[in-house]
């Protein structure tokens, strides 16, 4: 096991005199406290410091108010998911805390600082019997004018974990410069009053951090809407839903400077019909949306199967059926995404494995439904979404979205003549002679109705062949290792597994990670090729019916011998759970 | 458009030459012939023209023309039509489908689709009855008429697709009767003509269905009146009229919701400015 990982469970004699190559840091505080911001910042100081990051967020249900947490882990090396335990937790205030039941990982290890001095902290902070420690934020605020509380917090927590202070003043100094050089002071202050009080306190510091080289932060979801943007996306139309929202937000200012559009539908009946139309007319188009608005638009993607119009659709899963869990994650729309569209409907679904990924796999899938003229459903989830990482700057890719056009079609011009690879050149409206009337109903070359049996046979293996013949070369899957026990998963489950492999199997000789960017077509000779010489499988998802293992054995020739760990949200999966579980699986 | 081209065009230069599905008698064949008539008024050529639909005996229609078309699902032509237009504004469109489509299934786009009032003619053959899924009762039937599904009549209040246009925000409505394909075309010029969202609702006699609306024939009447730029105005002549009224009711001056579309290269796409920590 990893020396650095086992620290955080073994009985500290001397908690400070060992920096830690990772630390896991939960903010906490009513709405309004700006606990969000503060966090944000100690990501931001921490990315131009040179380290590694991941910032999550809990909310309660309210819209405002409410209690809210934020998750921080900072390291030396990449990160995918929070630690497995808190190390430090500071509070601002504890109002109804308890929410945060089974979120918050603490451990006798755990540093809590309370913020609301003689507050009475909640049980289920108390129960793993932690240090505990106080600042009297309300004094402190109170006898520097104009000091606010996140930022003397944000100063503490910055300096308990040996943050230089430089980087985090220069982003108080960025934000604040607008409100003048008095807020910008009293900012400072506070900085400094948490800096100060941090002394009090022992903790281990952060490592050295690692050369710096050029770093990302951003969301699965700016990189989802980036990654389309690349791949030649300029009309989108949606309807908010989280936690897709914010997808559409980034892109819509984007997409205008771009000289596209986004426009607001009023359903999702709506928005992804009207991508159909900025399809047929040209445009390369995406909807985001989440499970249920996914649901509401299966009809019209069979529409877009038979008419054979490209579409990128991003769902951003959350917790299901129906309303579910919005704020919280679970890969529980695999079927629906997969097999939900009613007749025989081959289509595209992929799926990133890590928040840099959604940026790759945006623009792949872009690029591939352009190429087969076919709608592709990207399966982000809310873990990738709503989370910030900071990441190593993505690799610039080559795709484009390259649809064949007819530019000139002749006099014999068919929209969907039968081709060898199944993709019949598209006339655009404008084009003269090329004019056709695209279908839903099953129809002839010419695109004319028909229900006869050879076209409709001819049509189902032409559309079926486009997407089945496809090369998608490496990209199908993310394979690491090659020892004899395979490991099988996909989407955000992929950083967990990731990481309980590096504790277990550091130089990748006992373990095989396969995760699955393509879901759909199957891909049963890669995924056999891919398990040669493995001797032992198991399947790892966020799901409580296996819906990924179904979808294995049903369409990939999964041997019998698989075994699986599945199980649904919202807990996100932690890297000691999966640990645990490949050591009783390898046992 | 220039005169020399515009001249060579004909109504027949916009037909296709693929038969329609529909009933001897029923009175979509003379809207599609209003239609072909209206584009050659119009004299756009059949490439930049897009005749959107849903799904309907009436929503068979793009495929009769000779213009580049889609038949989507049941209910959704607005929407597609919006996102055609929007991402082509150089394109002349056209959604047309019936009363089932339109202001059942479709409804909610139909309210939207006037409040959003983008350049789009929008042609509704009400002939007061769902027809492909052979006689169901439509949100513009009658409530006493008796059908094998709701039998005895529904008993509700039939739709009043003309007020519900106007108090949305359409920016142009009128009222034309199949079997004035004359004057229906030259309404249809009108509607293309004026910007924004116009809709033209069709009285269409379903002879199967409803062999009693070959009545219509009788009732209509042209306005009394002529089109007002007050939609209060328009909206209390059509809540009182007969609902055999025809003419164009309403014309308002709302701009059309068309923001810029011009698509730079995508090549040129970078934000990463904006991820440097």
């Amino acid at each position: 096991m990893n020396q650095i990982e086992t620290t955080l469970d073994r009985p500290v004699t001397n908690v400070t005199a060992m920096p830690r190559q990772s630390l896991s840091i939960v903010m906490l505080g009513s709405g309004g406290s700006g606990v969000m911001t503060a966090a944000e910042i100690l990501l931001r100081a921490a990315a131009r410091a040179g380290y590694y990051g991941l910032m999550t967020k809990s909310f309660g249900p309210q819209i405002r108010g409410g209690e809210a947490a934020a998750f921080v882990t900072l390291s030396t090396k990449p990160v995918e998911i929070q630690g497995d335990r808190v190390d430090l937790l500071l509070a601002i205030d504890w109002k109804n805390a308890e929410r945060f039941a089974g979120e918050l990982l603490l451990g006798a290890n755990t540093l809590v600082i309370s913020g609301e001095a003689g507050a009475e902290l909640p049980q289920i902070v108390t129960e793993p019997d932690p240090r505990l420690e106080e600042i009297n934020l309300k004094t402190l605020t109170r006898s520097h004018k104009g000091t606010r509380p996140n930022m003397v917090a944000l100063g503490t927590v910055a300096g308990a974990i040996g943050l230089p202070r430089e980087a985090v003043a220069a982003l108080i100094g960025e934000r604040l410069e607008k409100k003048g050089e008095a807020a910008m002071a009293q900012g400072l202050t506070a900085l400094d009053l948490g800096y100060e009080e941090a002394a009090n306190f022992s903790l281990s510091k952060l490592a050295a951090a690692p050369t710096e080289a050029a770093r990302w932060i951003i969301s699965g979801n700016q990189a989802a809407g980036y990654g389309a943007m690349r791949g030649g996306v300029r009309f989108a139309a949606a309807y908010p839903i989280t936690p897709a929202t914010e997808i559409l937000e980034w892109l819509a200012p984007r997409l205008q400077k771009a000289g596209g559009l986004l426009v607001q539908a009023e359903d999702e009946l709506a928005s992804i019909n009207m991508i159909i139309g900025g399809s047929f007319g040209g445009s390369a188009v995406l909807t985001a949306t989440s499970g249920p608005g996914l649901a509401l638009m299966s009809e019209s993607i069979g529409l877009a199967v038979a008419a054979e119009i490209p579409m990128l659709v991003i769902d951003v899963m959350r917790g299901g059926p129906s309303t579910g869990i919005p704020t919280k994650s679970e890969q529980s729309d695999l079927n629906i995404a997969v097999y939900g569209l009613h007749g025989d409907a081959p289509h595209v679904v992929t799926a990133p494995n890590s928040i840099s990924d959604c940026l790759f796999t945006a623009q792949w899938s872009t690029h591939l439904a352009e190429a087969m003229q076919v709608p592709a459903i990207m399966l982000s989830d809310q873990s990738f979404g709503q989370a910030l990482g900071i990441v190593e700057k993505p690799a610039e890719q080559a795709f484009a979205a390259r649809r064949e056009v007819a530019e000139a079609p002749g006099e014999d011009y068919q929209r969907y003549a039968l081709t060898a690879s199944g993709v019949s050149p598209m006339a655009l409206p404008g084009t003269p002679g090329g004019q056709y009337t695209a279908d839903g109903l099953e129809h002839a070359e010419s695109g004319r109705p028909s229900s006869g049996v050879a076209d409709h046979n001819q049509q189902l293996d032409k559309r079926l062949r486009k997407v089945v013949d496809y090369d998608y070369g490496d990209h199908w899957a993310q394979i690491e290792g090659d020892g004899p026990a395979a490991i099988i998963t996909w989407g955000s489950t992929t950083g967990p597994v990731r990481e309980a492999m590096r504790r277990l199997d550091p130089d990748g000789k006992r373990l095989r990670l396969i995760s699955l960017r393509l879901i759909s077509p199957a891909q049963p000779k890669a995924l056999a090729a891919a398990l040669q010489g493995s001797e032992q499988i198991l399947v790892i998802e966020q799901s409580q019916m296996a819906q990924f293992f179904g979808h294995l054995k049903a369409q990939f020739d999964l041997p019998a011998m698989a075994d699986l760990y599945a199980r649904p949200g919202p807990q996100p999966f932690r890297a000691d759970e999966i640990t645990a579980k490949l050591e009783e699986w390898l046992s | 458009m220039n005169a020399e081209t515009a001249c060579a065009l004909t109504a027949r230069d916009y037909k296709s030459d693929l038969k329609p599905v529909w009933c001897p008698g029923c009175g979509d064949f003379s809207i599609l012939m209003a239609i072909t008539m209206a584009m050659a008024d119009v004299g756009r050529p059949p490439e930049e023209v897009a005749v959107i639909s849903g799904i309907g005996c009436s929503s068979r229609v793009p495929a009769y023309t000779s213009c580049y078309g889609f038949h989507g699902v049941h209910g959704r032509a607005l929407p597609l039509a919006t996102g055609l237009k929007l991402s082509r504004p150089d394109l002349l469109v056209i959604a047309a489908g019936g009363d089932g489509d339109g202001y059942s299934i479709g409804g909610n786009h139909f309210m939207h689709a006037c409040r959003r009032n983008v350049d789009l003619t929008y042609i509704v053959m009400d002939n007061q009855v769902y027809g492909m899924t052979k006689g169901q009762p439509s949100p513009t039937t009658p409530p006493e008429w008796d059908s094998a599904l709701v039998p005895g009549g529904t008993g509700l209040s039939p739709f009043h697709p003309l007020v519900i246009a106007l108090a949305a925000g359409a920016n142009f409505v009128a009222r034309t009767f199949s079997g004035d394909a004359k004057g229906t075309a030259q309404t249809i010029v009108e509607a293309i003509n004026h910007p924004g969202f116009s809709l033209i609702e069709i009285l269409s006699p379903c002879v199967t269905f409803r062999p009693e609306e070959r009545e219509w024939a009788k009732q209509v009447h042209p306005a009394s009146v002529d089109a007002t730029e007050d939609r209060a105005r328009a909206a209390r002549r059509v809540l009182t009229d007969d609902g055999f009224n025809t003419g164009i009711l309403y014309r308002g001056n709302r701009a059309p919701y068309q923001p810029a579309f011009k698509p730079d290269d995508a090549a040129k796409v970078d934000f990463e400015a904006e991820f440097l920590p």
